[in-house]
């Protein structure tokens, strides 16, 4: 193959050098009962990369986001998010969660929705981060303004993805966990919010990780995609997509773009 | 060609919104009608073979009492009504009380949801003697059996609806480090809502069975009274505008509980 792909003791010996890292994971270990999601992992997120997680089903791609955001405790090895133990992480809200389906509260309008980090954990500790943007400015972010009083009923489910992005974004956060947020949609829907959201990424700098059933998807959002492989869910490879940004959807049709999914789509079979 | 086309699209328009209206007028007109059939067949028939009136009075005789008789009727209604909303409202809260205590604490609701089914599977019309004698004649006895009657429905459908949240909120509330209060308040309570009203409906309903029943146990006052007064006396007239008082109230009390859920549910 020519392009450039790595293998994972080349991307952690990388990613301890200039930028900084937004997770790190040393031997790191998931375990449910006697059943091992996530073995042995060691990996470094870098501080303003976008990142696609890619695997077959049960390859612990979600256990991997539920890790890092503190919802699955590390049965053994490291884990430090931005420097601090996943709970100082979650208490100082340096993370935020999109999950596959908007889980929005039905009874709450979409700016409603997205003020609801703002009025939770206190009690706990948590020191609400102030945003450079308000609620209102966030959804216009999304290409919601004029519908912040909407329930999300009244909502198509790529808006209600939206507006569950300008929720995640509200407190500021320097990683974004995104898992399969757009699984659900329509392709058409899922183009344009695949635009919108590298837009969003490259205007606030926020680290993603995006965990994608689709090949094309990964190719087109990632600068390196995270390759698992199941039973026991293990890093497989950390394939570096080198495409120029900004990206467009015609990218798709270019013979750089067919050479990745190809080469991910053989990977993904022997996973 | 055009105009003719237009033509028939405007015709089938026309049509088409008949259509809805006659659809509209049937809703309506058929039940209206049915009763209207139903009541002169019933009218006629008394009337025909010489039904005594004690026995089966006829519409009219209903309605003539209804009129005449409607202070009396009232001086019913209005113990009857504060019995079964004051059962409502006891009844319903306990049951949800519960329900929030045996979403929180498996132990309670192992303790407590066995005897729950228990109390459920006793017909009203059996315990209510036991609670009278509890109680006493007074209005306790009423309001217990009353609320009791709602409880039961009310509590299974507040816990299913307190553990109706997705998975995803709670994965939600975590990542945000959120109190158990601010989880119930907050996400838990809202989420019930639904489930609560569809519960409350039933209760709604079901609480003026438990005044009236209540009532014929042991009371002076209240339609429950007077139903079993004007059995006695044979004075059917009466009798018949008292079961419809009776169902009237049910009717108000069911309407009020959906414009409240119309109004608060709005998702």
């Amino acid at each position: 193959m020519a392009e450039p792909m790595e293998t994972v003791s080349n991307i952690e010996g990388k990613a301890t050098g200039n930028r900084p890292v937004a997770a790190s994971l040393t031997n790191a270990f998931v375990k449910f009962g006697a059943f091992t999601a996530i073995e042995n992992l060691s990996l470094n997120i870098e501080q303003g990369s976008f990142y696609t997680i890619l695997g077959p089903s049960g390859c612990g791609k979600s256990t991997l986001l539920r890790l890092i955001s503190d919802l699955v405790p590390c049965a053994s090895g490291e884990l430090k998010v931005l420097g601090k133990t996943t709970e100082e992480a979650r208490l100082a809200r340096e993370f935020a969660f999109v999950f596959q389906d908007a889980a929005l509260l039905p009874w709450r309008s979409a700016i409603q929705n997205v003020e609801l980090p703002l009025e939770m954990g206190r009690k706990r500790g948590v020191k609400i981060p102030v945003s450079d943007k308000t609620p209102a400015e966030l959804l216009e972010l999304v290409g919601l303004k004029g519908r912040e009083k909407s329930l999300p009923h009244e909502l198509s489910g790529g808006m209600r993805q939206r507006v569950a992005i300008a929720r995640a974004l509200v407190c500021k956060p320097k990683l974004l966990l995104m898992d399969e947020p757009f699984g659900a949609l329509d392709e058409m829907t899922r183009d344009h919010l695949n635009l919108q959201l590298l837009q969003i990424w490259q205007e606030t700098g926020v680290t993603i990780l995006f965990v994608t059933h689709s090949i094309p998807e990964a190719v087109f959002l990632g600068q390196k995609v995270l390759m698992l492989q199941a039973n026991p869910g293990r890093l497989r490879e950390v394939v570096d997509i080198d495409l120029p940004y900004p990206r467009e959807i015609k990218l798709r049709d270019t013979q750089d773009f067919i050479k990745y999914t190809s080469y991910l789509r053989e990977l993904l079979e022997t996973c | 060609m055009t105009a003719t086309t237009t033509n028939i699209d405007a015709q089938i328009l026309e049509e088409e919104r008949r259509a809805v209206r006659r659809r509209k007028i049937e809703a309506v007109a058929l039940p209206l009608g049915t009763l209207i059939v139903l009541l002169l067949t019933w009218q006629f028939g008394v009337r025909l073979f010489g039904v005594p009136s004690y026995i089966a009075p006829a519409p009219s005789e209903v309605a003539i009492e209804f009129v005449t008789k409607f202070s009396l009727l009232m001086e019913n209604f209005w113990p009857t009504f504060y019995e079964a909303v004051l059962g409502f409202i006891a009844g319903n809260l306990a049951a949800v009380l519960l329900a929030i205590a045996f979403v929180h604490s498996r132990t309670v609701e192992r303790a407590f949801f066995p005897i729950a089914v228990f109390i459920n599977t006793i017909p009203i019309l059996a315990i209510a003697p036991i609670l009278v004698l509890i109680f006493g004649a007074g209005l306790t006895a009423k309001v217990v059996i009353a609320g009791l009657i709602c409880f039961f429905p009310t509590l299974v459908n507040m816990v299913r609806g307190l553990q109706s949240v997705s998975e995803q909120s709670l994965e939600l509330a975590r990542i945000l480090s959120a109190s158990k209060a601010e989880i119930f308040w907050k996400i838990r309570l809202p989420s019930s809502l639904p489930f609560l009203f569809s519960a409350l409906k039933i209760a709604a309903t079901t609480c003026v069975i438990g005044a009236i029943v209540a009532e014929w146990v042991g009371a002076d006052a209240g339609l429950g009274a007077l139903i079993i007064d004007s059995t006695f006396n044979f004075r059917s007239a009466l009798l018949y505008a008292t079961v419809f008082m009776s169902s009237g109230l049910s009717v108000f009390l069911f309407a009020t509980v959906s414009i409240a859920e119309r109004l608060i549910i709005r998702w």
